[in-house]
């Protein structure tokens, strides 16, 4: 594949670098518990998850993290540039048994580091109007 | 009921090194398409290759799958006391001191970095540091770190 990569001398702080729509409903759920072994019931379980005090079953916060960052290796160009991701878990995403929850994202360019070659770049992660990733960030080495 | 308080004592327990982890092609490519990611790296040889890698590329997160393998010797142990129900994952952290491929045969080194507890309130961070397996199955080359951080609800939380 051909990739376009990011020119680091012509990014800045502040610039939007890609926005997506996400949507994870419960078979996403249960996809993500196949591939990654976490088959905590409240993932997929409406019973389970009430009885521990939920609202209904809720997204990994792991399925969340690792389908937001797809947003930044196709802007990157390339999946292996991504040196560091971090993110707090603030909010639950609940999935309906039916439709979808709707994440939005919005990347960021949080710092350049040109000694470095590489760019931060900040991820707001969003669901029904609350943030639920707190300080969702990724280094991205570009030179 | 038990006590739900994880036990303080485990800070600063260092695990030894797992057993590897074979990192394959079809579950580099089944755990990219259950986060949605399509980048071509992780699905299509000629492309990673193209790329400059030895073979399929995993997805930034693909770590916490060999991660929680080895963070379940200290979670899933009775005697840390956790109780986890009453879990909630609070943050998580990878540096990859250079890309997963499938290919990679990983062993895990876990510590777990500090258990603390405020009110009713505990919070657990382990750290798994991930090697490349030398010949012997002895930690190799530094692939990546991965921090998490847990927090438990006491009986009355």
């Amino acid at each position: 594949m051909a990739t376009q990569r990011p020119d680091l001398a012509s990014l800045s702080a502040g610039d939007v670098v890609a926005t997506r729509s996400i949507e994870l409903d419960r078979a996403a759920l249960v996809r993500y518990a196949g591939a990654s072994g976490d088959f905590n019931p409240i993932h997929w379980n409406e019973e389970f998850a009430t009885e521990v005090g939920l609202p209904g079953v809720i997204a990994h916060g792991m399925c969340t993290m690792g389908s937001v960052i797809a947003v930044v290796e196709d802007w990157a160009g390339d999946p292996g540039a991504i040196v560091r991701y971090g993110t707090r878990f603030t909010k639950p995403v609940p999935v309906p048994s039916r439709g979808a929850a709707v994440v939005e994202v919005t990347a960021t360019v949080g710092a350049v580091d040109a000694e470095a070659g590489t760019v931060r770049v900040d991820l707001a992660v969003v669901h029904d109007g609350a943030k639920v990733l707190g300080r969702a960030q990724a280094v991205v080495r570009l030179a | 009921m038990a006590s739900t308080l994880p036990d303080a004592g485990f800070a600063g327990r260092e695990y030894p090194v797992t057993a590897p982890y074979s990192v394959g092609r079809e579950k580099i490519r089944e755990f990219a398409t259950a986060v949605g990611s399509q980048h071509p790296a992780h699905h299509d040889l000629v492309a990673a290759r193209g790329l400059g890698y030895p073979d399929l590329v995993a997805p930034p997160t693909f770590a916490v799958v060999v991660a929680q393998r080895a963070e379940s010797q200290y979670v899933a142990d009775p005697a840390a006391g956790i109780d986890f129900s009453r879990v909630v994952h609070a943050d998580e952290q990878f540096t990859h001191h250079r890309p997963i491929v499938a290919g990679d045969e990983l062993v895990t080194i876990l510590h777990v970095d500090a258990v603390t507890q405020r009110s009713s309130i505990s919070m657990v961070t382990t750290r798994c540091e991930i090697h490349a397996a030398s010949p012997e199955g002895a930690p190799g080359e530094h692939v990546a770190t991965v921090t998490s951080s847990l927090v438990v609800r006491g009986e009355d939380a």
